[in-house]
């Protein structure tokens, strides 16, 4: 490639400069960074409200927060962490990577992913405005009918939690599309479907059980909108309804959603320990058909949210069953990781060590997760602390502890610059250490019967201690997470200049330069393993023939990856903005009145259209051919 | 069948140190054949899931270890053969798989337990979660007639009582973790639970699911009698409320059953006929006020009258504005409700 070429094609995927630029843009990585930033952002916030509520409850009694406050907070701080940082940190992860990843220049559908991001925004300032003002939702992070009815919760506290489930859930929607027509369709030649990374599995995987569990809590969310709106009765049971449809449709949901989280750590894992391992992943067959097993069983264990409903036990039998079985894939996973460490020439830097971390507590969360699947057993753990440490173990140390070391790992690749190691460790110590001794004792806390979402209790029941000892953890783990974040920012700037490739990476993503510029790649590369970037002794081979004056991207077959045609990739447009601030005004009408579906409907359509207004000239030739004359 | 008995799987649970002590609420001091079930289950996953915690840290610790103080010594060229880790690997799944069999059998054995308790109840109660109280019902073995009282649960010792769960307004749940797990109360449902106490003694039960402002304080307290000493307790539940002799006393049970008390509060052979709050008849039989929010004298209920909602945030009961002689007459009289 000239230099000519270079340049022009630079230009080609150039977005314009200043604000315009920044609103306009739909490069995948300016968008994903700014989704990564929110997040990080509002993981702070809500770990503030966390802290909060551990002053609270570290002694018995206390008086800093009375009732509404600490419900308030424990509600903002469940909705925040679930909705508005778990679910979209692992979207705005594959956002960044996966074309990376698949040596393309963009995702399959540009323009959708800035959409996501608007509305993802939209979502936040839906929660938090709201908070400013205080009309903070207060009843948790689901919230059953009827306490969320109009009878039992007026104002609009709990429509204000329903709508902002609708604009997370409908950019999440729209990144899952994204993802999974970018892994399915966009390939680089060579990759079959058997050749595909573990990353890459884990976010295919994970994007089309977002696609499948999101309409389940969108729906379920209408439906309590609508029985406060314009007095449906779905959830009343003087009505004819039921409230227990609320917490099957949710939970249809909610279960998936923890496996929507902690897939994509599972790429993140796989990853990290290839590369630290330096050896490619061991049991890649068994890691996939795990994975896929933990897909599909994930959509059949929502019950076990609920044993303590009254369902029937023949019922609650076979979903013990089934939640017990999904322990099964985790097991295999569990030991191709290690296996894969044991029988590599393993490099403890922070990212490996996150992994490690994870290893020692997820397992505990997956442990205390197969106890509480035992329908009989808990009915006495449910609803306790036992449950609260036993999510945390599972998300925090799960998900979380991955997404740190994945963040670690591929901020090099982002900024081309290392994070500092002394630091870095630092914080790992600090955050893997506080949050052990924050939630552990919460084990123990439930098994002593303390019932979670108490904004108080007694000092008889002698929960004081280790309440006391969870409130310091927790304050350790906070401070570490800060000098993870000021280790971020400073790096920034200090951090030791990384060049393209500073782990010795197996996948594609290293092959571009740190950080990438907007069109990722020069060329197209053609991939012959698993692990191309080590396979390939004298270079990646890679292929031409892609336009450097206009956007182009290679769509591929579905199983082969066999290259199909050059498609046309839409460039920066101000419309997924216009049409992200008009869903915005429908979605915040419709909680006042019922009429914003019908006149915000005219809005959204009009700057939908204008957004898929053709620019392309039409054909001289042909059926559709302009006539003249 | 042989029970098992609780005590001998103490000794495996040394970090909870429990000690059975009055007003208690752990599962890990069962005293009703439920929760001994419930607690020998938790021992066995303790076990399984124990063993397998280890068996994870052993593997994990043991290639720390080896990446430690071999590999860097002597680093391999090449990754080595997969067959022996293939092999490793199909035994875990071997192993994998035993325990989650072992622990759903468990699982299985204990709901059966459970499920045929419920069909030897002797004695029906009902219990209906409020926010944020409970209003519990007897069912008159003689006459069949409900008798009603409040946040205070009477049990027969060895004996099994069928507790129907139903709810007044939104979702609580029935916990009594000594005894038994816990059951939901949902709006339009109605749910049992069945509780077969084995020890005398005082224990506290909860409220378990989120039910708004005051969940908090949704607490209640479980006495388990002996059968002579229960069916005492429940005869005089059953009586109406004694009627007031001396003139402040007289004065105190004018204001409450002719007062706005009456208007939420019943006290069975007066006026008082109101339903939206607790029976109050025999109110000072029990030993707590406001679902365990305070200890049921004459000082707090003066005080829970004049500042209900200094001292629950939240709650129902609106301030009644008294004089001080009503104030003192009305506590003085309420304590004799015994």
């Amino acid at each position: 490639m000239t230099n000519e070429q270079k340049a022009e094609l630079t230009r080609t995927w150039a977005d314009p400069p200043g604000l315009w630029g920044f609103l306009t843009t739909v490069d995948h990585k300016r968008i994903a960074a700014r989704y990564i930033c929110s997040t990080i952002a509002l993981l702070f916030l809500a770990g503030m409200l966390a802290l909060d509520m551990r002053l609270q409850l570290s002694q018995p009694g206390m008086q800093r927060m009375d009732p509404q406050e600490y419900n308030e907070a424990f509600s903002l701080h469940g909705s925040t962490m679930l909705f508005l940082v778990s679910v979209p940190v692992m979207e705005a992860m594959a956002l960044w990577l996966v074309p990376l990843m698949l040596g393309q220049r963009n995702v399959a559908f540009p323009r959708l992913s800035a959409f996501s991001y608007w509305l993802y925004l939209g979502g936040v300032l839906m929660l938090w405005v709201p908070h400013a003002l205080n009309i903070t939702p207060d009843l948790g992070w689901f919230e059953y009918p009827p306490l969320s009815g109009p009878a039992y919760s007026p104002g609009h506290r709990a429509d204000i939690w329903a709508q902002m489930i609708t604009f997370t859930e409908v950019a999440a929607l729209a990144a899952s599309v994204n993802i999974v027509a970018t892994i399915l369709k966009m390939r680089p030649p060579g990759m079959t479907l058997a050749r595909m990374p573990l990353f890459l599995w884990a976010m295919l995987i994970a994007s089309l059980m977002t696609i499948l569990a999101l309409p389940s809590v969108m729906l379920v969310t209408s439906m309590l909108i609508s029985d406060r709106l314009v007095a449906t009765h779905f959830f009343a049971p003087a009505g004819g309804g039921d409230v227990l449809l609320f917490q099957h449709l949710f939970w249809f949901f909610g279960h998936p959603e923890v496996y929507i989280i902690f897939v994509p750590a599972i790429g993140f894992v796989s990853a990290i320990v290839e590369v630290f391992a330096r050896r490619p992943m061991f049991g890649y067959r068994a890691m996939v058909l795990s994975m896929v097993a933990i897909g599909v069983l994930a959509f059949g264990l929502w019950v076990h949210h609920m044993f303590a409903v009254g369902l029937p036990r023949i019922g609650n039998a076979f979903y013990t069953a089934a939640s017990m079985a999904i322990a099964f894939p985790a097991g295999i996973q569990i030991f191709c990781w290690i296996a894969t460490l044991w029988s590599g020439r393993p490099r403890f830097d922070t990212p490996l060590l996150w992994i490690v971390a994870f290893l020692v507590t997820f397992v505990v969360g997956g442990l205390s997760g197969v106890m509480a699947a035992a329908a009989p057993l808990d009915l006495q753990l449910t609803d306790t602390y036992f449950i609260v440490a036993h999510f945390h173990y599972v998300l925090v140390g799960g998900a979380m502890f991955p997404l740190f070391g994945a963040f670690c790992f591929w901020y090099p690749k982002a900024t081309g610059r290392l994070m500092s190691e002394a630091w870095g460790k630092l914080a790992f110590w600090l955050i893997a250490g506080g949050f052990n001794l924050g939630f552990f004792p919460m084990h123990l806390l439930g098994l002593m019967g303390m019932p979670r979402r108490v904004y108080t209790y007694p000092a008889e029941l002698g929960w004081g201690t280790l309440n006391l000892v969870a409130t310091i953890g927790s304050a350790i783990a906070v401070l570490g997470g800060v000098v993870f974040v000021v280790n971020a920012l400073v790096s920034l700037r200090r951090g030791k200049p990384a060049g393209p490739d500073p782990w010795g990476g197996a996948t594609l993503e290293w092959a571009a330069p740190s950080p990438p510029p907007q069109h990722n790649f020069d060329w197209m590369p053609v991939e012959t393993s698993l692990a191309p970037m080590w396979d390939a002794k004298d270079g990646l081979a890679v292929m031409e023939g892609l336009a450097t004056g206009s956007r182009e991207v290679l769509v591929t077959s579905l199983v082969e990856a066999e290259p199909e045609y050059r498609q046309h990739s839409v460039g920066p447009s101000i419309w997924p903005l216009v049409s992200g601030l008009a869903v915005s005004a429908l979605f915040v009408g419709s909680i006042f009145t019922p009429w914003a579906l019908v006149w915000g409907a005219l809005p959204v359509g009009a700057a939908l259209t204008l957004w898929f207004w053709p620019t392309r000239p039409r054909a001289t030739a042909g059926p559709f051919a302009r006539r003249s004359g | 069948m042989v029970r098992p008995d609780p005590m001998k799987w103490r000794v495996l649970l040394p970090a909870f140190a429990v000690t059975s002590c009055s007003g208690a609420q752990t599962p890990l001091d069962p005293v009703g054949d439920q929760a001994s079930q419930l607690f020998s289950l938790l021992t066995l996953m303790l076990w399984v899931c124990g063993i397998a915690y280890a068996l994870v840290l052993a593997f994990l610790g043991w290639t720390l270890w080896r990446a430690r103080h071999v590999l860097e010594r002597d680093p391999p060229e090449v990754a080595p053969e997969d067959r022996r880790l293939n092999h490793g690997l199909r035994i875990w799944a071997g192993l994998v798989a035993v325990g989650l069999i072992i622990l759903a059998g468990g699982s299985y054995v204990v709901d059966w337990a459970l499920s045929r308790a419920e069909r030897e109840a002797a004695l029906e109660v009902r219990v209906t979660g409020h926010q944020w109280w409970w209003r519990i019902e007897y069912r008159d073995p003689a006459t069949h007639q409900w008798i009603e009282t409040a946040n205070e649960l009477h049990l027969p010792q060895g004996r099994t009582a069928l507790v129907l769960l139903g709810s007044a307004d939104v979702i609580h749940s029935f916990w009594v973790p000594n005894v038994a797990g816990k059951m939901d109360m949902v709006p339009g449902r109605i749910n049992q639970v069945a509780l077969t106490p084995r020890r005398l003694g005082w224990f506290r039960g909860q409220c378990a699911e989120f039910c708004g402002s005051q969940h908090a304080h949704m607490a209640f307290d479980v006495y388990v009698d002996s059968p002579a000493q229960f069916a005492a307790w429940l005869t005089a539940q059953r009586q109406p409320a004694t009627a007031a002799t001396d003139p402040v006393l007289a004065r105190g049970a004018q204001v409450v059953t002719q007062g706005p008390c009456a208007a939420c509060h019943r006290l069975r052979g007066t006026p008082a006929t109101g339903r939206a709050g607790p029976d109050i008849t025999h109110l000072a039989s029990r030993h707590a006020l406001a679902a365990g929010t305070l200890p049921l004298t004459r000082g707090a209920i003066q005080g829970w009258i004049a500042q209900p909602k200094a001292l629950k945030p939240g709650t129902m009961m609106p301030a009644i504005p008294l004089s001080a002689a009503d104030a003192d007459a009305v506590s003085r009289y309420l304590v004799t409700l015994k």
